[in-house]
């Protein structure tokens, strides 16, 4: 359609020049140093416990490679499954029309408040946004959401939006921007929980339209499944008459047992908990029970051109667990807000420019730049996600893009290798070996000489016989 | 131009030319397990849930001891001996209102599965159980749990459930981990869980 896609944030510079500010924010790195500390060992202890753990792993990827590899046909049984229970199903081809749907349901309610449950689809689509400027005020309820929305700041992790602020921060937030705020609030969590629980008890009670996305949904039985800890997703999920969820097309299972491999991966990936505290299931409409209107609209909003890379598509495995930003060095020194999108750290470099799919947008080319390939992420990932791979991947194609083939690089390179005989003696017969290394047709990882610049980029593969080989043979 | 839904989809079947052959999933991982109620005991109780277990002809005194003299949700159909007598009991029929939930001292109700692993329990709705909204409101939450109802893992408990039925999976009380991602309890949800593990 055109519009530009709102998952990066507007006039965002590019990440190297992002990262250079917020290495400069000493209180920045000293929060998440402490936040993905704490979690890293924690979430090794709830891993440690399951002795199955790599078995739930492997059944993790292949089923989302099932969904995928068929997802034409799961869209379209789980459109039936929700249809017959009563939920109504529509369709969005990108973030502008995902919006107009969501606020012409609203308006159709009479309501101009909405309650939300923390969903990363509509952070992409710039939802809160839209609605505001069509009149309609958004809720988030979300103790981290309502942090950022209250700070008037920018989401900086997938679980955790909130993740950079500690809590010293997070009580003055409060104290500035919440009406009914408790005399003498401290800065302990629990105090601080309970401010937020006070805050948004009223709004609660009276919400008519609640906006939720989905963790996953049930192809078989049209049955959309929300993990949350607060009671805020329940209250949303519950008390409200009329529910709107907006889910990306990727998100389903095939069927009902199938969740049991991700109820058992997301939960101990995410928030290092064995179960979190409250999970709730809905299918359709249940008469006296919950939301008697229910809509769920499936966004596409560049899944369909991601899906469309044979090496890329597995980003859309990602359940949004956030443990690959959790171990990423590179996300603990720069923060989220450096990548300028809803999704950081490494599956935010991967995924992020492929759902823009603009080889012009120079903020998001730069993205897979942000990792040294250390590898700590596809160690952790519960649905196996090779994110170096992708990573290394994008690059080429972004260096592609930019006019500069790799080949160009490869002589920029070159002029390096040929400024010493020994050093171009010893750089062909590692090219010869770097034959053995390539995938696809590019090398991912030089030895020797050539590994500093392809950290950074991928080289073609080099010819089978050298210049200088093939001249000695022909004309010598 | 063509509809959205017919747009997408037909995008995918583009994106999909490859056709990626069929995809096997590998099921090695445990579906069953040696999970106890001891195990499950054990798991609601590091959520900082409060744990009891009575045998079968001790449920009406420990109700008693638990919940007298206050003002407690009943959904309608609570077996008649746990509505003891020194209760204010607030049976959900006719349906009570928000502020009725709201202003209420708690809630009794039975469950549809538990799970020893995980020390959850998931309610479906079903006997004992009620509307979702019924365990949501009061701030404190007695859940009985009979010995039949544990599965020892996460597996076999959704093998027991029916998914189209509103389900509610509960791991101790509600919690937060937003601030510097440790776990609080106690947010919008009960903060206080109570389960009651009735031993056959």
């Amino acid at each position: 359609m055109g519009t530009r896609n709102p998952v990066t944030w507007l006039g965002s510079p590019k990440f190297p020049d992002a990262a250079r500010t917020a290495l400069a924010n000493t209180q920045l790195r000293s929060n998440l140093r402490k936040a993905t500390g704490t979690i890293r060992g924690r979430r090794a202890a709830a891993v440690d416990e399951m002795p199955d753990w790599e078995d739930l792993r492997l059944a993790g990827e292949a089923l989302k490679d099932e969904v995928l590899a068929n997802l034409d046909v799961y869209l379209e049984r789980l459109e039936k499954s929700v249809t017959e229970r009563g939920g109504v199903v529509h369709w969005a081809r990108d973030a502008a029309e995902a919006n107009e749907i969501v606020l012409r349901l609203v308006r159709e309610t009479g309501s101009d408040e909405v309650v939300k449950v923390k969903s990363m689809a509509t952070a992409e689509i710039g939802l809160n946004e839209a609605l505001e400027a069509g009149g309609v005020t958004a809720i988030e309820t979300d103790l981290a959401e309502l942090i950022v929305q209250l700070g008037n700041d920018r989401p900086s992790h997938i679980l955790v939006p909130a993740i950079h602020r500690n809590r010293s921060e997070i009580r003055e937030i409060f104290r500035r921007e919440m009406p009914d705020v408790p005399e003498g609030l401290t800065d302990e969590p629990r105090d601080l929980a309970e401010a937020a629980r006070a805050h948004l008890r009223r709004k609660f009670l009276s919400a008519k339209v609640a906006v939720s996305g989905a963790n996953f949904a049930v192809a078989d039985t049209g049955s959309i499944v929300v993990l949350e800890s607060e009671g805020n997703g329940r209250m949303c999920l519950t008390l409200p008459e009329t529910l709107i969820t907006v889910m990306g097309i990727e998100k389903l299972v095939p069927t009902w047992s199938d969740l049991e491999v991700f109820l058992q991966l997301l939960p101990r990936s995410s928030t290092a908990e064995r179960m979190n505290p409250y999970t709730s299931v809905w299918t359709g409409v249940t008469p006296g029970d919950g939301p008697q209107a229910f809509h769920l609209v499936l966004l596409d909003n560049g899944r369909t051109s991601t899906l469309a890379d044979e090496v890329g598509r597995q980003a859309l495995r990602c359940i949004r667990c956030s443990a690959c930003l959790n171990v990423c060095p590179v996300y603990e020194r720069t923060g989220g807000e450096s990548y300028g999108s809803v999704y950081p750290g490494p599956i935010g470099a991967i995924l992020t420019p492929q759902l823009v799919d603009d080889p012009h947008d120079k903020q998001a080319a730069s993205l897979p730049f942000a990792s040294s390939l250390c590898g700590a992420c596809y160690e952790v990932c519960p649905v196996r996600i090779n994110i170096p791979e992708v990573l290394t991947h994008l690059r080429a194609r972004s260096v592609t893009a930019r006019g500069r083939s790799p080949e160009s690089i490869a002589m920029a390179a070159a002029a390096w290798v040929f400024s010493s005989p020994s050093r171009y003696e010893r750089a062909q017969k590692l090219a010869t070996f770097a034959k053995l290394i390539s995938r696809n047709g590019r090398i991912t990882r030089l030895p020797g000489p050539g590994a500093a610049w392809t950290s950074s980029r991928d080289a073609p593969v080099p010819a089978k016989q050298s210049f200088r080989a093939w001249w000695k043979e022909n004309r010598g | 131009m063509a509809d959205a839904r017919t747009e997408v989809l037909a995008r995918i079947r583009k994106a999909l030319g490859d056709r990626p052959s069929p995809v096997v999933v590998p099921r090695e991982y445990h579906r069953t397990g040696p999970g106890s109620l001891d195990l499950f005991a054990e798991r609601v109780a590091d959520y900082r849930a409060t744990v009891h277990q009575v045998a079968p002809d001790g449920l009406v005194d420990l109700i008693t001891s638990l919940l007298a003299g206050r003002r407690i949700v009943a959904p309608a159909d609570l077996p008649p001996d746990w509505l003891v007598d020194q209760v204010t009991w607030l049976t959900d029929s006719p349906p009570l209102t928000v502020e009725d939930l709201d202003g209420s001292d708690g809630v009794l109700t039975g469950c549809a599965v538990a799970i020893a692993d995980t020390g959850t329990i998931v309610l479906d709705a079903g006997v004992a159980q009620g509307r979702r909204v019924l365990t949501l409101l009061p701030d404190y939450h007695l859940c009985v749990v009979r010995a039949s109802q544990v599965a020892a893992t996460v597996p076999e408990a959704l093998a027991r459930l029916d998914a189209v039925r509103p389900l509610t999976f509960i791991s101790g009380p509600s919690a937060t981990s937003d601030i510097e991602l440790s776990r609080v309890e106690g947010v919008h949800g009960p903060r206080t869980l109570e389960v009651v593990i009735l031993r056959d």
